[in-house]
């Protein structure tokens, strides 16, 4: 089983490099790696994540990836991905994005949510998540796949961190209570035009869904969410392609604005 | 531009079209010349033979009204037609569904006004003073052209793909109601096919309103006390069929529910 050992390691050593040198490449599954599996796409992702933590980051939680029916019917998948979040990708809230950090970022709505106390699947339900989560923000997940034209298999995008690059939280924090989750909307405003919009229903039915999706995806790797843990639930639309010069703002029903621009 | 003949004669071919519930070819086939103005005269002769013949105006509709829809038909004008008397329908009551040629709902934030609103020169101002209540409502849309393959001239003409619409029974004063940010959601059979807010109506409802009045008052014609205005959907529209049933939940706004017989 850990035949690839070796291969893992330099596959995550190369992902990350391509992020730090902002380069796009070809799939890990039409090259080095064509019998990838998920499995062993998971194993990149937290060879990745131990890179990460020994150059000084610390992650801070997780991020949920196809969580529409319509992008997992794309990927020819029913179940989520997951993948991880450290403090280093968290960008401050309404400065322009620093676009030469990134290769080709896209931007998505969502709702991230914290926990108060620890999740551990398999076996968790929605009804769980919901006694574990103790706020919720809006915010941005901003993606960068480390594959050119985001063109991937679902295990090439599993071992590129779900492509994560950066995040963004909106203004006000709440207890879980005192959000509708499910009537929660984003506007989508590119340009000051309403182009899109959506509730957090649109997250796998609701976005609890999504946090107890990540306790039990974790919970297949022994893996567990702690108390303090930030889950974000995926994408409520589309994503939105950062252009020159573009303004982009989520407007959030209750949540506040989060204003995206992208920088020099 | 078409002659008058012309415009009569497609008209016909249209009503035709409701009573054989038989669609017909676009409208711009057999005109390519099809101006505007002949789109919204087919639609014009349609309604006065229906109100000669009894049928009452209640209200009407605003089309196009989302960033998607404009961006598929290529425009960046909406579109508005008539509701009749006889296209409203009770939520939680049987819908027949055989009424219609190809049907398809579209939930949205339908507006009753107290007092008119005559353009040109409506303001948001005068339209919130026009609001009476606000109301949670599915728009049937339909259409009588063959497979909904409409331009923007073959929908105008079509009454802007009315259908019918149902109007629910949660009863709000606008500030009590964040218009922009409401959520909405949509479901069929129980399962999710759409969510939004309301902002994805033009900006916001209330400019589909004041376009209404404005568009409307250049051609003389007035939005009366009590009329219904239906001001552009949330979600994109979903096809219904027979045995079909819908549920919409706003933030604010209560539900509805469309049950198609």
């Amino acid at each position: 089983m850990d035949d690839n050992t070796e291969l893992t390691e330099a596959l995550a050593l190369e992902l990350l490099r391509c992020e730090t040198v902002r380069q796009a490449r070809e799939p890990l599954s039409a090259h080095e790696w064509p019998s990838l599996t998920v499995a062993d796409a998971y194993r990149i992702q937290d060879a990745s994540r131990r890179h990460r933590e020994s150059r000084g980051e610390r992650v801070i939680g997780v991020k949920m990836g196809l969580t529409s029916r319509a992008k997992q019917k794309t990927m020819n998948v029913d179940e989520p991905v997951v993948a991880w979040v450290t403090d280093a990708m968290q960008l401050p809230l309404n400065l322009p994005i620093q676009t030469d950090r990134f290769i080709h970022p896209r931007v998505e709505p969502e709702l991230f949510f914290r926990l108060g106390s620890a999740l551990k699947g398999p076996g968790v339900t929605k009804e769980d998540a919901a006694n574990a989560v103790d706020a919720v923000v809006a915010g941005a997940d901003i993606i960068d796949s480390r594959y050119h034209s985001f063109a991937f298999t679902l295990p090439d995008v599993i071992a590129d961190n779900a492509s994560g690059a950066g995040f963004v939280m909106g203004p006000i924090m709440k207890p879980i209570d005192a959000v509708d989750l499910e009537l929660e909307a984003v506007l989508v405003e590119v340009d000051g035009i309403v182009v899109d919009s959506a509730t957090a229903t649109a997250v796998l039915g609701h976005p609890l869904e999504a946090v107890a999706a990540a306790a039990n995806l974790l919970g297949q790797r022994g893996l567990a969410l702690d108390a303090g843990d930030w889950v974000l639930a995926g994408a409520m639309t589309d994503a939105i392609a950062v252009t020159e010069g573009q303004s982009l703002s989520f407007h959030f029903s209750t949540l506040g604005s989060i204003h995206l621009a992208k920088g020099e | 531009m078409m002659r008058e003949e012309e415009r009569i004669a497609e008209a016909e071919l249209l009503l035709e079209a409701y009573r054989t519930r038989r669609p017909i070819e676009p409208l711009v086939k057999r005109h390519p010349d099809m101006t505007l103005d002949d789109a919204y005269a087919i639609q014009s002769i349609q309604t006065e033979r229906r109100v000669a013949e009894g049928a009452v105006i209640r209200g009407h509709k605003v089309g196009l009204t989302s960033h998607a829809m404009q961006r598929q038909i290529g425009v960046s004008t909406p579109d508005y037609g008539v509701l009749m008397e006889d296209m409203f329908y009770l939520e939680s009551r049987d819908i027949p569904t055989g009424q219609f040629l190809q049907p398809r709902v579209e939930p949205e934030i339908a507006f009753v006004l107290a007092r008119p609103l005559r353009g040109p020169g409506v303001t948001i101002a005068d339209a919130v003073r026009a609001v009476d209540v606000v109301l949670p409502s599915l728009e049937i849309i339909d259409s009588r052209i063959a497979d909904w393959k409409i331009g923007y001239f073959d929908t105008v003409a079509d009454n802007a793909s009315s259908g019918g619409l149902v109007l629910g029974s949660t009863v709000r004063r606008l500030h009590e109601l964040d218009l922009r940010g409401m959520g909405c959601v949509l479901r069929k059979n129980g399962h999710v096919v759409g969510t939004g807010a309301g902002g994805a109506v033009l900006g916001s409802p209330l400019n589909a309103l004041v376009w209404l009045a404005n568009t409307l008052g250049e051609h003389g014609v007035e939005l009366q006390e009590g009329a219904v205005v239906l001001p552009g959907s949330i979600t994109q529209s979903v096809p219904v069929e027979s045995g079909d049933t819908i549920t919409v939940a706003f933030a604010g706004l209560g539900t509805l529910t469309a049950h198609f017989a």
